[in-house]
């Protein structure tokens, strides 16, 4: 089978037609939205840019220590990215829990999924590492945004039951039980949800661009099946982490909110 | 039973010396004077800014905080209730606590001494806010603590339910020998049941004394 069609600058360019839909829509509305949505395609375009020739070099000069370089500058970007979402509402001690749960969750079920499930020879080969690293990563990024989103609404908005636990003499892991609960739930429903949908209201992106490249449809259903999985457990073991230690950022060494 | 030595906390509350003993205590004072801030340091909600309490000559800061609330029971100004029935939240505290749950014939006993009566199975959300009221008192009563630390428990209640609930209270913890500490604007009920009143103005104590 011969390769993937090649795309002209030009054709790329029309695609822009639809950015300028969107943004006619929202200056007609009065949706004061149009600086986030031209940042976003701008910088959309660049990163991908800059991106497709970083790949290039990458793939062109493949070793150990670059893939373990640059799938931990994509863990600390995913961190920071979540810090700034955040800016001013997380403890010192909530980061912390972050970036650990962010690092061990992502780093164990990368290395878990590339060398015992794909079996990627030598393991660090940079077309299979950075792709299928990047969407764990980036699943667990989002699923880490929500599990901090409704872990610090849960304890602003239940924070009297939480109390009341406490005086009826719960430990702060008992207080805490229900709210890390939904939270482990808000954060994994999205992952839960695509693998609902997936193959009949969405085909994956991974998968669609295998069968545009050329790969026979089942072998790129085969890759969907495992990644989806990956990515299930990636940011299934990243929130529980996050909760399992997070919740002990409201409480001091007595056991008091604070 | 609790001794405080050169308290403070914060801006809020300063004594130097206060003893509260066994028995039915109760602690009055203009809304703002303090008396909330005195009992959450009491069950370790808060911790002083300096200063010293001790809990039957142990200080507070060497008894863990979980163990001491299980055995000073705080029932707040304003308690939240758990959504569910009444069940639930009769039974929560005994969860929380890992023991044993009390027995169905326990509950409604407790409930209709408290004037609350409904079956288990009452959605709490139907109840009026008298009704929360006594629920939560019912809910700390069957915990069957050493200490009762109560603040505001009858401030929803009616004269006359008001009396006979915490005369209920007042009798029931002298029985089982538990102490009450309790925050009430009631010059009534102060009266009739406290062994010793502590009166606070502006985070000091302005005047105690024995039931006249
Ligand atoms: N954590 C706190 N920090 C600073 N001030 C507080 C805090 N908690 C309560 N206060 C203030 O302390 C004073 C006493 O409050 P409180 O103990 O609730 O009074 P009371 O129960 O007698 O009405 C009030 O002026 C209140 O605003
Ligand atoms: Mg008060």
């Amino acid at each position: 089978m011969s390769g993937v069609m090649e795309l002209s600058i030009w054709q790329v360019a029309l695609s822009y037609v639809f950015v300028l839909v969107v943004l006619g829509i929202l200056i007609k509305r009065g949706i004061r939205r149009e600086r986030e949505l031209l940042l976003a395609s701008l910088r959309m375009t660049v990163q991908l840019i800059l991106t497709g020739y970083a790949l290039t070099f990458i793939f062109g000069t493949p070793s150990p220590w670059l893939t373990l370089l640059i799938i931990s500058f994509m863990v600390a970007y995913a961190i920071r990215t979540v810090f700034q979402k955040f800016k001013g509402r997380l403890s010192t001690s909530l980061k912390k829990t972050v970036a650990g749960a962010m690092a061990a969750g992502t780093f164990s079920c990368i290395f878990y999924f590339i060398l015992v499930v794909i079996q990627i020879d030598p393991w660090y080969q940079p077309q299979y590492f950075i792709p299928l690293a990047g969407m764990m990563i980036g699943n667990s990024m989002t699923g880490i945004s929500l599990g901090v989103k409704s872990l610090l609404d849960g304890m602003t908005t239940q924070r009297q039951l939480v109390e009341e636990a406490l005086n009826l003499g719960a430990t702060p892991k008992m207080a805490t039980h229900d709210i890390i609960n939904s939270t482990f739930d808000a954060a994994i429903m999205p992952t839960i949800n695509a693998m609902l949908g997936m193959g009949v209201i969405s085909l994956p992106g991974m998968m669609t661009g295998q069968i545009l490249s050329g790969t026979a449809p089942t072998t790129a259903v085969m890759y969907q099946i495992a990644i989806m999985l990956g990515i299930l457990g990636a940011v299934s073991l990243t929130v529980i982490l996050l909760l399992q230690f997070g919740y002990k950022s409201f409480f001091n060494d007595q056991d008091q909110l604070v | 039973m609790f001794e405080i030595r050169n308290l403070k906390y914060q801006e809020v509350l300063e004594i130097p010396e206060l003893s509260i003993k066994p028995g039915v205590t109760v602690i009055a004072g203009a809304s703002g004077s303090g008396k909330t801030t005195l009992l959450r340091l009491l069950n370790k909600s808060i911790s002083p800014t300096e200063g010293s309490i001790t809990y039957n000559g142990t200080e507070l800061k060497e008894i863990p905080s979980v163990k001491l609330r299980r055995e000073v029971l705080l029932l707040s100004q304003q308690p939240a209730i758990f959504n569910g029935d009444l069940r639930h939240n009769l039974e929560i505290g005994f969860k929380f606590q890992n023991k044993a749950l009390p027995s169905e014939k326990a509950m409604l006993e407790m409930l209709q001494q408290v004037h609350l009566n409904k079956t288990l199975e009452t959605e709490v959300r139907l109840l009026s806010g008298g009704e929360k009221q006594r629920l939560v008192i019912a809910r700390v009563f069957l915990l069957a603590p050493a200490v009762f630390l109560l603040d505001e428990p009858s401030s929803a209640l009616d004269d006359v339910t008001e009396e006979s609930v915490i005369r209920l209270v007042v009798e029931k913890a002298r029985r089982d020998g538990q102490s009450i500490i309790m925050v009430t604007h009631s010059k009534a009920v102060a009266a009739q049941f406290a062994d010793e009143i502590i009166e606070l103005e502006d985070g000091k104590i302005k005047d105690r004394g024995a039931r006249s």
